[in-house]
């Protein structure tokens, strides 16, 4: 089974993100960036099956601006066998959509044999939770969205999903789409030694525009704006005292 | 010499015997009420105040004051001062030596409230801040500056800047931006008399006289309490990388550092140990795992602080690949994003939580010329002979080992064995018996070792201008009877 995983690069998820002063977006220069977290246990399971041999080579892919090829690396040294970047300039990249990406993805599976492709389930900018739909529509591949759980089955996974209910467990078979949710597993450290030979695995990078992918924006970001201030809470000495200031706020009847 | 003086140590009688101290009375409580007001002055619920983290020591306080001033401050200790009531300055009580807690009855001054002011001067990175601040609350407001504090501990998200500087806080990036000698320009520090002294000031070069400001540093509240400081901070690294290298013995510890020092150079900012048996004890008391897999002899955790990413990694890459080449480390492992970099700094940070979960504890905090680091921790192995379980982890890059031997149920015999044990092994290895924690109440019994007897009387000179009637932390670092 040969894998394809998406990686993408972000904000690190343990940044103070702060909005633009002229509200087009979150203030993205300077910052920390690092993969996706849910990128990375998608990779980390995809990496896994190959340790368990149902896998027989993990590839990652990311789609973006020039400092892409860092979370490649990182993934890389964190298992995967070879990386694809496939390249649009920074002017764009900050417009990308779910959509372009699976249009990348698309072109990317035309030309090479996948069983499956893994993501994480949505990524922490922009919480869009798309792209696995979406390439599954595209190719008509049956997905298996929020993953908790993964075991191959033959030519089928087997996927337990964490949904509102509780867990969903079902068998799709491959070719197939799979996102990757938090308790999927814990990714592994990246190791110096594997650092180093990350530096001698294949990296191939594709222009966007060579390869025909149309990357118009179908959305406009309007306004990004920080949410309301948290207002200050107070203290109240007893019950009696907490009685009277819920019904001063309205909150039970007089 | 040495070992005269510590079987004389040895055979003396623990003389924190209560002083000749007023105790506290309604009147005095009245008194205390109409300067700082009723909400500020506690006499319920102080089991927070009058015991250190650990609870090993505890003393028999019933009055704490909280003061939101150096004026309130003032107007406290020349009260006390008048009636002889003893004081204990408290700040985040985070101390490791019991050196913020009381002995017996002494009133606790807590500075907990004094936070009002905080200025910094972005141009020249001068920063002036009420005592009461906690180190991570400095930090986080200093960072939207683009600053960082000089400084960095375990203990940050509790201590306050006041304490740090009473106590000479060391912290994890000593190695690189130095002391806290380094940074102090100047602060304000309330006598035992209640005198306001306002020392030093807020230029970094002022030659005109005694530089009396870091006169408080390391002072353990003998002198005054410390209500304002002002100090030099630093920009904040555009790049932080931080990595974990696995080491079986120790001289490769020791060459790693070298390799690092050369290599790294001016980016190397941290350089700490774990050992092997901390690890261990970290991954069964905390819920925190290891990031290899595996067990090894050494860990050790390194940072680069710079300002330019993918020169700083083009470096720390160079350095690693040798280090592995050589086979100095037998494994290694790069954090990629601020969780893994947290992940790591946990486990090194919380290492002395594990070890006090881990029984009763021993804490030593030494200093020692390289070669005998480790070999303090080996000795005291072997004469434990299984009597306790014996960890060290610390600043390796400074010199200085936090040796801690933890056993099952307090033992009286080896309580009364491993102190003088371990401090004759340091001192006469040419260690420091407290490189950086201090003497508090921990280290009473040991604080005139290796001090000559004119430096210990100027000591005591000093303790008589700056607190007459001896009413700051009494029965700790300073004693007027030796």
């Amino acid at each position: 089974m040969r894998v394809l995983v998406g990686v993408k690069r972000v904000v690190d998820y343990a940044v103070k993100v702060r909005v633009k002063p002229d509200k087009t977006g979150v203030i993205t220069e300077g910052v920390q960036h690092s993969i996706n977290p849910f990128d990375e246990i998608a990779l980390e399971e995809a990496v896994k099956l190959k340790e368990k041999k149902a896998a027989t080579e993990v590839v990652a892919f990311s789609m973006g601006g020039p400092k892409c090829q860092e979370v490649l690396r990182t993934a890389l040294a964190k298992g995967a066998d070879k990386a694809i970047h496939i390249e649009v300039p920074d002017a764009d990249a900050s417009k990308l959509e779910p959509l372009h990406v699976a249009r990348a993805l698309k072109k990317i599976i035309e030309n090479d044999k996948f069983d499956a492709v893994f993501l994480g389930k949505q990524a922490i900018d922009d919480d869009a939770n798309q792209t696995g739909s979406l390439i599954a529509g595209i190719l008509d591949w049956p997905q298996a969205l929020y993953a908790s759980k993964v075991e191959p089955d033959g030519k089928y996974l087997k996927v337990t999903r964490e949904i509102d209910g509780g867990l969903d467990t079902i068998k799709v078979s491959l070719p197939a789409v799979l996102s990757a949710d938090l308790r999927l597993n814990e990714p592994r450290y990246a190791t110096l030694p594997n650092i180093m030979k990350a530096k001698k695995k294949p990296l191939e990078k594709k222009s966007a525009k060579d390869l025909g992918i149309d990357v118009t924006p179908q959305t406009k970001v309007l306004e990004v704006s920080e949410p309301p201030v948290r207002q200050a809470g107070g203290f109240v000495d007893d019950v009696s005292a907490l009685i009277t200031k819920l019904k001063e706020k309205g909150f039970i009847k007089a | 010499y040495i070992k005269m003086r510590l079987s004389i140590i040895r055979t003396a009688t623990n003389s924190f015997a209560r002083g000749n101290y007023a105790r506290i009375s309604s009147s005095d409580l009245s008194f205390f009420e109409k300067a700082i007001g009723k909400d500020y002055v506690k006499t319920k619920e102080i089991e927070n105040y009058t015991s250190d983290w650990t609870r090993q020591m505890k003393g028999s306080s019933e009055c704490v004051l909280l003061p939101s001033s150096t004026e309130e401050t003032s107007s406290i200790i020349k009260y006390c001062a008048e009636k002889r009531i003893a004081v204990v300055v408290q700040g985040g009580n985070t101390g490791l030596v019991g050196g913020a807690t009381p002995i017996h009855d002494e009133l606790i001054l807590s500075t907990g409230r004094i936070k009002n002011n905080f200025h910094l001067e972005p141009s020249s990175g001068v920063l002036t801040l009420d005592a009461g601040f906690i180190l991570a609350d400095a930090d986080n407001r200093l960072a939207e500056h683009g600053f960082m504090m000089p400084l960095d501990l375990g203990a940050k998200g509790s201590c306050q800047i006041g304490g740090c500087i009473a106590a000479g806080a060391g912290g994890i990036r000593l190695l690189r931006y130095g002391s806290l000698h380094s940074h102090l320009l100047g602060c304000t520090m309330v006598d035992g008399k209640g005198t306001i002294l306002n020392l030093g000031g807020r230029l970094r070069k002022d030659n005109t006289s005694l530089h009396t400001a870091h006169l408080a540093i390391g002072s353990e509240g003998q002198l005054g309490v410390v209500t304002s400081v002002t100090m030099g901070v630093v920009p904040r690294p555009l790049s932080i990388l931080s990595a974990m290298l696995a080491v079986s013995s120790y001289s490769d510890c020791i060459r790693i550092l070298s390799l690092a020092r050369s290599k790294l150079g001016e980016i190397l900012s941290s350089f700490e140990l774990i050992d092997g048996e901390t690890m261990k004890c970290v991954e069964s008391h905390l819920p925190l795992k290891n990031v290899f897999q595996g067990s090894h002899d050494f860990y050790l955790l390194i940072e680069t602080h710079g300002s330019n990413g993918d020169h700083d990694a083009e470096k720390l890459n160079q350095f690693v690949e040798e280090a592995l080449g050589m086979e100095l480390a037998v494994d290694g492992v790069a954090a990629n994003s601020e969780n893994e970099r947290a992940h790591m700094w946990r486990l090194r940070e919380e290492s002395p939580i594990a070890a006090a979960k881990d029984g009763y504890i021993y804490k030593f905090d030494v200093s020692l010329p390289l070669e005998h680091f480790y070999r303090l921790t080996e000795e005291t192995r072997d004469k434990l002979k299984g009597r306790g379980r014996v960890y060290c982890y610390g600043h390796l890059g400074d010199g200085n080992s936090h040796l801690n031997v933890t056993t099952d149920g307090e033992d009286e015999e080896l309580k009364k064995e491993l102190s003088p044990f371990v401090y004759n092994w340091v001192v006469s290895h040419g260690g420091s018996i407290s490189a950086e924690h201090g003497i508090g109440q921990l280290k009473r019994d040991y604080r005139s070792l290796g001090k000559s007897a004119s430096e210990s009387s100027l000591i005591r000179s000093l303790k008589g201008v700056f607190d007459p009637h001896s009413i700051l932390c009494p029965y700790k670092m300073i004693s007027t009877q030796d």
